[in-house]
């Protein structure tokens, strides 16, 4: 592992450091984006909170968010279905690296 | 098309189209760009294989099955295997992605599409593979835990 990933991998444990953060994690790994009214039930801690914890979450790139209507939706980032996805991103910026090199080599 | 079995690319180029093919055909010229040394021209039928040059990936040797080389349609089609990086996993097993890439006139130069399709074929295991050891990886051991967590709470 380099020293990039590893400092670039500290938010995500900073973020996981909490049992209510680590909760959350698990009750959207289910892959279902919730709100945040549904995920403060069953928490012994207030709506602001919840929110707080997500925001330090979403901050570490583990959560994201999107509005509907007049809720604001929660889901994790890092779902397994992304895995192709995200490979696929991977390939394709090594294609726009690749692209930016023959450019330089062919408008010279 | 499934979303995630091709990458499609396309890129301007203010160059003539001669000038981009010769980048694309020629063996030693396409390696510059892509990041290849390779030991031997592009000959339809043929492989040519080289390591990658890219900084971190030398131990990586890349083979490139030629399907064609086409000057009249300016057209390189080639099968590889992207992203076994892995010197320690034997991939001559899994399937290949084929890339095509194709140039045409435009008023400012050529345009270059390239096409990479076949990534359905790859095993998902070595798709989350390709994370490992970067942010994102460790995001994925989080679902893990929190998996972990669900399961045993």
């Amino acid at each position: 592992m380099s020293a990039l990933a590893v400092k670039q991998s500290a938010p995500v444990f900073a973020a996981l450091g909490d049992p209510t953060r680590l909760r959350l994690v698990a009750r959207l790994a289910h892959g279902e984006p919730l709100s945040i009214s549904q995920l403060t039930e069953g928490e012994r801690v207030t709506r602001q909170a919840i929110t707080k914890h997500l925001e330090v979450l979403a901050d570490a790139g583990l959560v994201t968010d999107h509005k509907r209507g007049r809720e604001r939706l929660y889901a994790l980032e890092a779902a397994p279905l992304d895995d192709a996805r995200r490979y696929l991103d991977q390939v394709s910026a090594q294609w726009d690296k690749a692209i930016a090199r023959l450019r330089a080599l062919v408008e010279r | 098309m499934s979303t995630t079995n091709t990458i499609e690319k396309q890129a301007d180029l203010r160059a003539p189209i001669a000038r981009v093919w010769r980048a694309l055909s020629d063996s030693k010229e396409f390696g510059s760009w892509f990041g290849v040394a390779l030991d031997a021209p592009f000959t339809p039928g043929k492989t040519t294989s080289g390591n990658i040059t890219e900084k971190g990936y030398e131990h990586v040797r890349a083979e490139f099955h030629v399907d064609r080389v086409d000057e009249r349609t300016h057209t390189l089609v080639f099968r590889w295997r992207p992203h076994a990086i892995d010197p320690n996993v034997d991939y001559s097993h899994e399937p290949y992605t084929t890339v095509t890439l194709a140039l045409s006139e435009i008023p400012s130069g050529t345009r270059l599409a390239i096409t990479e399709t076949g990534f359905d074929g790859i095993p998902a295991a070595r798709r989350a593979k390709a994370f490992e050891g970067n942010a994102s990886g460790w995001a994925q051991q989080a679902v893990h835990i929190a998996d972990y967590l669900a399961k045993h709470a």
